[in-house]
């Protein structure tokens, strides 16, 4: 580096190629990553912090830029005794639950089959398993609104033929079934969002296994050790660390479910069921149809704080802290 | 030689003078934008030097846009379309020019155009927002084949009674359903019984009365349908609806008039002659969607923006060619006794079902918007399925949504 500098003040005048080559090594990295921060403060941290400042705000959008009115902690406080709120936050939670677990167990034993038994067609297994996930939602709800039809959606049609056999039939429901009724819905989004993640969550594993010293299962299996206890005693132990990961990423993005059920409901219609409202969509609800902006923001930071205290008790349970306890 | 390049230049510029057009965007959503399409040769007739250009957003979108654009103050077009649904909550907003005032002084036009429609349009305050465009009589449509087959004369489903008897018989003999979502009859029985000037929900203090008589009837209506098995439980603007109305596995629906033009052009073109329409039962008759053209205050070309809307919405040539081309119903009054509203509606049997809708139209009465319509509407739907769906009592259901209203009120 130095050297490089030291010519180029012998080619130009000293002074300017003092100066140019002091400006590029202090601000050029800054210039180079700049575009990050830029988008950043515009895209991230301004509409942010503006939501924060909305939240205490009451506004409706339609009045215009600048209209709005303090109104202190009355946004937090309606929210906090509103039962919709409080309905769409246990559908969200309820959800989360049903198909985020399910998406783990899928995952990790999956993975540890595909590594041990499936190697040689790891890539295109994945792949196939990776579809889902790259689907756009919205394509995806679209297809599962045609599957799961009350007349003739072929999930129903499939039950109904399930119905002709002798023991199975007694304990399927003889009707149709109506997914799309508030009772109903959260099966069918459960399924929709546990088909749509597993994939990612089988690679994020698979990724983690494929890491495991090799040498472990080696001297395990001379111990005389089954395959069960190889994915007891070195897989899952060793796989906390993308569990802890791989769990925040699902507890992120499961608080957050929008697309599945907006799509799926049929957008406007949603309304109608609210066994399928989540809180995003509450939130949705609240900002673009009744054009409450400050009650909106509010909804959006206790969710924000919600998931930052499920990430931390994650943490608790797959994290550090758990380690240390090992 | 001076002198020919003065008078060359002065061409030239007398030349591009000539060939600038002024840009009008004018905001719209789907189908509306065929409608406009229809109309804008012939405003450009009058107006040539204007060059029209469209902004095309899905529904939703559309008003998210106009929402967003209205916050900021920012890329709002100079003519937005705004449907039925939300031209109430624009209405109460600041975002609109009041076309009450000097220079539009929209006064003059409104004895015009159907009269509900300018009610629709106007704020508490008295603003008034947007004119109207089309409009959505209330009707009744049923699959005549089906009818036939199970032997129900359509007149005596002209009572609610009759109506689920008529169903029950249906279903019995042809195993089609009544109607796609017993909701509907709920919703059609709350707007139509609705007294004039008020908002359904709001009474003329303002104060919520979704517990009154009239909701309980209307949700008894759909629970009772629900009960004897009569709706096939499907969603509107579903896959499942579209082929419900190909296949004639729902005998009836109640809508707009404007169904009749998506049941002939996407929906289920195929049953061409098989629907008919009549009145709602028990002399009921409410309106079903509606659009309106509106401008924004920030918009930059504002006499522009009003030659337009007054040439789309007043000029009867424009909306008969917009009837003609998606079959939105006229708001303009004179439009309706154009010669084409006699003329037989092939897919409808050769009815002649736009009188029926004009009539119609005539006899709706005039609702007032209230800026908690919206709130109301969607806390009394989840109210409705409720009921239906999880079968809870209508009074505790009602209370309830009454309680979340008046709360949302603040």
């Amino acid at each position: 580096m130095r050297k490089t500098v030291s010519r180029l003040e012998i080619r130009g005048s000293p002074g300017v190629g003092m100066r140019w080559s002091n400006f590029q090594r202090r601000y050029a990295p800054y210039i180079f990553i700049s575009p990050f921060f830029i988008l950043f403060l515009v895209f991230g941290l301004y509409p942010s912090l503006f939501s924060l400042y909305m939240s205490f705000q009451a506004w409706t959008p339609s009045d215009g830029w600048g209209r709005w009115k303090f109104v202190g902690l009355e946004n937090y406080t309606f929210t906090f005794t509103d039962p919709m709120f409080w309905r769409s936050l246990w559908n969200t939670v309820w959800l989360g639950v049903f198909s985020g677990v399910p998406q783990h167990l899928i995952a990790i034993p999956l993975a540890f089959v595909i590594h041990m038994v499936l190697s040689r067609f790891k890539t295109f297994v994945t792949a196939v398993y990776f579809l889902p996930y790259i689907t756009s939602s919205v394509a995806i709800a679209l297809i599962f609104n045609t599957l799961f039809a009350t007349h003739n959606g072929v999930i129903n049609l499939v039950i109904a033929h399930l119905n002709t056999w002798p023991l199975l039939g007694a304990l399927l429901p003889d009707q149709n079934i109506n997914w799309f009724t508030s009772a109903n819905i959260k099966y069918a989004l459960a399924l929709v969002v546990v088909w749509q993640f597993t994939g990612w969550n089988t690679l994020l594993y698979l990724s983690a296994i494929q890491a495991i010293p090799k040498d472990l299962y080696e001297a395990a299996a001379v111990d005389g050790a089954s395959r069960w206890q190889q994915f007891r005693y070195i897989t899952l132990p060793l796989l906390r660390p993308m569990m802890f990961f791989a769990v925040s990423l699902t507890i992120i993005g499961n608080m957050q479910l929008f697309e599945q059920p907006f799509v799926l409901l049929n957008g406007g219609a949603s309304t109608a069921t609210p066994g399928g409202q989540t809180v995003t969509m509450y939130m949705y609800r609240t900002a673009f149809e009744w054009l409450e902006m400050g009650t909106a923001a509010s909804i959006a930071w206790i969710l924000f704080i919600l998931i930052g205290v499920l990430t931390y008790l994650n943490n608790l349970i797959f994290g550090r802290g758990a380690r240390g306890v090992d | 030689m001076k002198r020919t390049l003065i008078l060359l230049a002065l061409l030239v510029v007398a030349g591009l003078s000539l060939a600038q057009k002024t840009t009008l965007t004018v905001a719209v959503f789907p189908n509306l934008d065929d409608s406009l399409k229809s109309q804008i040769p012939l405003f450009n007739k009058k107006y040539p030097n204007v060059e029209v250009k469209l902004v095309i957003q899905q529904y939703a979108d559309h008003h998210n846009a106009l929402t967003t654009a209205l916050a900021t103050g920012q890329g709002l077009p100079d003519v937005a379309a705004i449907e039925i649904g939300f031209v109430g909550r624009f209405a109460e907003g600041q975002g609109f020019e009041d076309l009450n005032k000097a220079p539009y002084n929209a006064g003059q036009f409104k004895r015009l155009f159907t009269p509900y429609t300018i009610a629709q349009a106007t704020a508490a305050d008295g603003r008034f927002i947007g004119m109207p465009v089309d409009i959505g009589p209330g009707t009744f449509f049923y699959r005549n084949d089906v009818l036939q087959k199970a032997g129900v004369d359509p007149k005596n489903m002209m009572t609610w009674p009759g109506y689920i008897a008529a169903g029950r018989k249906i279903k019995s003999t042809t195993g089609a359903f009544l109607i796609a979502d017993a909701a509907d009859v709920a919703w059609i029985n709350i707007f139509a019984t609705t007294p004039a000037n008020t908002s359904p929900y709001f009474d003329e203090q303002g104060k919520v009365i979704v517990d009154s008589p009239r909701f309980v009837r209307a949700f008894e209506l759909a629970k009772n349908i629900r009960a004897a098995g009569l709706d096939a439980r499907i969603g509107a603007w579903t896959n499942e609806w579209y082929d419900a109305f190909k296949k004639g596995t729902v005998a009836t629906q109640f809508s707009g008039a404007w169904l009749q033009g998506h049941l002939q052009n996407w929906m289920a073109p195929e049953t061409k002659g098989l629907w008919r329409v009549q009145q709602l039962p028990e002399g009921m008759y409410a309106s079903w969607g509606g659009s309106f053209y509106g401008i924004p205050t920030a918009s930059k070309n504002k006499a522009l923006a009003w030659e337009f809307i007054k040439f789309v919405t007043t000029s009867e040539e424009a909306q008969i060619a917009g009837f003609k081309a998606i079959g939105a119903f006229p708001a303009l009054l004179s439009a309706q006794n154009d010669a084409s509203f006699n003329q037989p509606v092939e897919f409808l049997g050769g009815q002649q079902a736009r009188l029926l809708w004009r009539d119609a139209a005539r006899r709706v009465k005039p609702l007032r918007a209230n800026k908690y319509d919206r709130v109301a509407y969607e806390i009394l739907g989840t109210a409705l399925s409720q009921v239906l769906d999880e079968g809870k009592d209508i009074p505790a259901a009602l209370a309830e949504a009454k309680r979340l209203i008046e709360r949302r009120m603040r």
